[in-house]
């Protein structure tokens, strides 16, 4: 009687209990997807933004012109000229579609409809083409960045005249070839192909993603060899001492400088002292491999440790050499962590901008970087100038960029990820 | 029940013949002192080990069984805060001279661990492994015969000879243990050191190391690490007791079980502690 009693309070107890536990547990679940979800939607909003200002710079919009490639203007010697005036030929082909503007101050402004490299796209076409001489063909041609503007729609009509960019004439015309169909957006590949730019329609980003590439190249040759010789020898051979441990606090601060410092370091030791080029992906790659060294070490070190001790031993019991024991068992093993944590370390430079502004690589260069030695600027340093310059041209391309660089981003994360997968599922 | 009163456990000598007569001292370990640090692990232990002889090491867990194997193949180098004094010699040389490079003493003196420790490759490199950084083959002909007739005495070739490039780490964990024998045995070494190699596995696969490790002992000297005293019993011809560092008994296996002259190898085997 007695302990059927005491099993009813129990009973109800618990009952009582669990209702109050399973509230909480729900508060807390809530608690939890709510901070889920706004990391979620602000990252949303970034990338909404994003996308919605950078994708309209993949595309740029073109001219259709019938071009006359006159041979007695192009070829008066029966060679095609390259000094040839090919800025009068695109310039006639535009007023011979607008006949009635006479004035010269307005055909100076139809011809800026034109971008500054369409005499320059029909010079490389017939350089490459020289049969197209005597000919007449319909080209498209780059148009400036502020009839792109008009059609992407960035620019206000209903403002008065001086206060936009583009006239009410020009305004006209854009819609009479629209009207034409002699206005289209086609992919952007000038961007792509082209290195910085003053004008818009001609600023691509391949300048800066081959610095960056120069400058990663020279940044993983050296960090990944450094560091994981660094890890092995910390790892295997170094004796447990003070002088290790200080070692191993110094590293691990190291990881945490201010990227800026070494910056400076680079400017100091590389530029001054070593007097290497300026603004060069030599001495990026310098600078960023100092920066992901300690990364690599970190995680190599890590990678090492997670090697079972059972296989160094039978290697040792079979009569395996320290060298051995580490180029035949530890390396293999610790191979993908190694490589995981070299590519979250290039990750990490890849987005690196405050220590390349320090050894130059921020200046305005057209030339896209043939070598490690040639002045450069990186992905990052582009966006950065790009989001500094006034035209809403380039602020449209900053957001390509920027998407062009979370692409890489990515990927490079992905490759991590995948990396990691494989080597747990080794044990 | 013991008729010597040799039950005096602050007696610092061991009890018991050392050497049976009849076989010839082939390793000797002369008072061998251990210290990890301050904590001193094995004190003043002195063992011959002989010829085609299983000897068996005994004793409650911690009392230094593992440290004292491992000087015998110097496999405590690598523990930084070990200290070993002592003279061990191998065939009448000085293992921890100068001369003789521990690398070309694991060769000739092999290990088998508790936990079967396969490397992550395939059964034939796993064989092949120390036969190849040894140079012990001239020709992919003679590493295969190696692996071969190792595989064939490890008693494993007729399960795995299919599969002989499938992962080490992919068989049975009784296999695997063998695997981990046969790859001691393709350095051809002269003796045998044995952690409790059958602490991690089921009955059935206990009494096929047994027996292996029976038919090994007529060519190699062997020494095992057991907590199992039906198996030191079973496998062994000569048993050491150890107790908290020491060497308390050693004697041929029958005598120390039957008649266990010192009063905590008694209390051990008829199970009062341990
Ligand atoms: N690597 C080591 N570092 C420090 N102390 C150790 C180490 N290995 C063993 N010891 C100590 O040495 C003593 C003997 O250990 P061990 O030889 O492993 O005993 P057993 O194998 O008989 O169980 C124990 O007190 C143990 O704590
Ligand atoms: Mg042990």
């Amino acid at each position: 009687m007695m302990n059927s009693n005491l099993g009813q309070t129990t009973r109800h107890r618990v009952e009582a209990s669990l209702k109050r536990r399973y509230a909480k547990e729900r508060r807390f679940k809530a608690a939890g997807i709510a901070a889920t979800f706004t990391g979620l939607a602000f990252l949303a909003i970034f990338f909404v933004n994003l996308v919605s200002q950078g994708t309209s710079a993949f595309q740029q919009t073109m001219i259709s012109l019938e071009i006359n490639f006159d041979r007695t203007a192009l070829a008066p010697d029966g060679d095609v000229d390259p000094n040839a005036d090919y800025e009068a030929v695109v310039r006639d082909s535009l007023r011979s579609l607008f006949p009635d503007v006479t004035d010269r101050r307005e055909r100076r402004q139809l011809s800026s409809l034109l971008s500054v490299s369409a005499s320059y796209d029909v010079k490389d076409m017939l350089a490459a083409d020289p049969t197209l001489l005597g000919s007449t063909q319909t080209v498209w041609l780059s148009a400036s960045a502020n009839v792109d503007m008009v059609i992407k729609g960035n620019i206000n009509r209903d403002v008065p005249q001086d206060l936009r960019t583009v006239s009410d004439l020009q305004l006209l015309w854009i819609d009479e070839l629209l009207a034409a169909g002699r206005l289209e957006k086609k992919f952007n590949t000038a961007l792509f192909t082209n290195g910085d730019s003053r004008e818009p329609e001609l600023a691509g980003i391949r300048g800066a993603l081959m610095g960056t590439f120069y400058m990663l190249l020279v940044t993983i040759a050296l960090a990944f060899p450094l560091g994981v010789a660094a890890a092995i020898y910390l790892e295997e051979f170094a004796p447990r001492n003070r002088w290790s441990d200080l070692i191993e606090v110094n590293i691990n601060n190291l990881a945490a400088v201010p990227s800026i410092v070494f910056g400076l370091l680079g400017l100091a030791v590389f530029i001054n002292w070593m007097s290497l080029p300026r603004s060069a992906p030599l001495v990026g790659g310098l600078v960023l491999s100092l920066l992901t060294l300690p990364v690599i070490i970190i995680a190599s070190r890590a990678a090492i440790q997670a090697v079972p001790p059972s296989i160094k031993e039978a290697a040792f019991g079979l009569g395996a050499s320290r060298m051995q024991v580490v180029f035949h068992h530890v390396l293999p093993l610790a191979m993908p962590g190694m490589l995981t944590g070299a590519i979250i370390g290039m990750a990490r430079s890849l987005g690196e901008t405050a220590p390349l502004l320090m050894i130059g690589m921020v200046a305005f260069i057209v030339d896209v970087p043939g070598s490690v030695t040639d002045p450069a600027t990186a992905l990052p340093v582009q966006i950065y100038l790009w989001a500094d310059s006034p035209e809403r041209a380039f602020a449209e391309r900053t957001s390509a960029a920027i998407i062009v660089l979370l692409a890489f981003l990515l990927l490079m994360n992905l490759a991590a990820v995948l990396m990691r997968k494989r080597f747990e599922k080794r044990w | 029940m013991n008729g010597n009163s040799m039950d005096d456990t602050n007696s610092d000598k061991p009890v018991g013949k050392a050497v049976k007569p009849g076989h010839e001292a082939f390793m000797v370990a002369d008072n061998v002192n251990v210290w990890y640090g301050d904590n001193h692990a094995i004190q003043d232990v002195s063992i011959e080990i002989q010829k085609n002889q299983v000897l068996a090491l005994i004793g409650p867990s911690g009392c230094g069984k593992s440290t004292f194997l491992r000087c015998l193949n110097r496999m405590n180098d690598s523990i930084e805060i070990a200290k070993v004094t002592g003279l061990i010699t191998l065939d009448g040389q000085d293992i921890n001279s100068r001369d003789l490079d521990p690398v070309a003493l694991r060769a000739r003196v092999g290990m088998v661990f508790q936990k079967a420790n396969p490397f992550p490759k395939s059964i034939y490199d796993n064989v092949a492994y120390g036969p190849r950084i040894h140079g012990l083959a001239a020709n992919r002909a003679e590493l295969d015969e190696i692996v071969y007739t190792s595989l064939e005495r490890a008693g494993l070739l007729q399960e795995v000879k299919d599969r002989l490039n499938n992962p080490g780490t992919g068989l049975s964990g009784g296999q695997q243990q063998r695997l981990c024998i046969a790859r001691t045995i393709a350095v051809n070494p002269e003796v045998i050191l044995m952690d409790e190699p059958c602490s991690a596995l089921d009955p059935i696969a206990t009494a096929r190391v047994e027996d292996l490790i029976d038919e090994l002992s007529e060519n190699y000297a062997i020494v095992i690490v057991t907590h199992s005293m039906q198996q030191a019993a079973r496998m062994s011809q000569r048993t050491a007791y150890f107790h908290m560092g020491k060497l308390i008994e050693i004697d041929d296996t029958d005598k120390v079980f039957t008649n266990p002259q010192h009063k905590l190898t008694e209390d051990y085997i008829t199970g009062r502690f341990g």
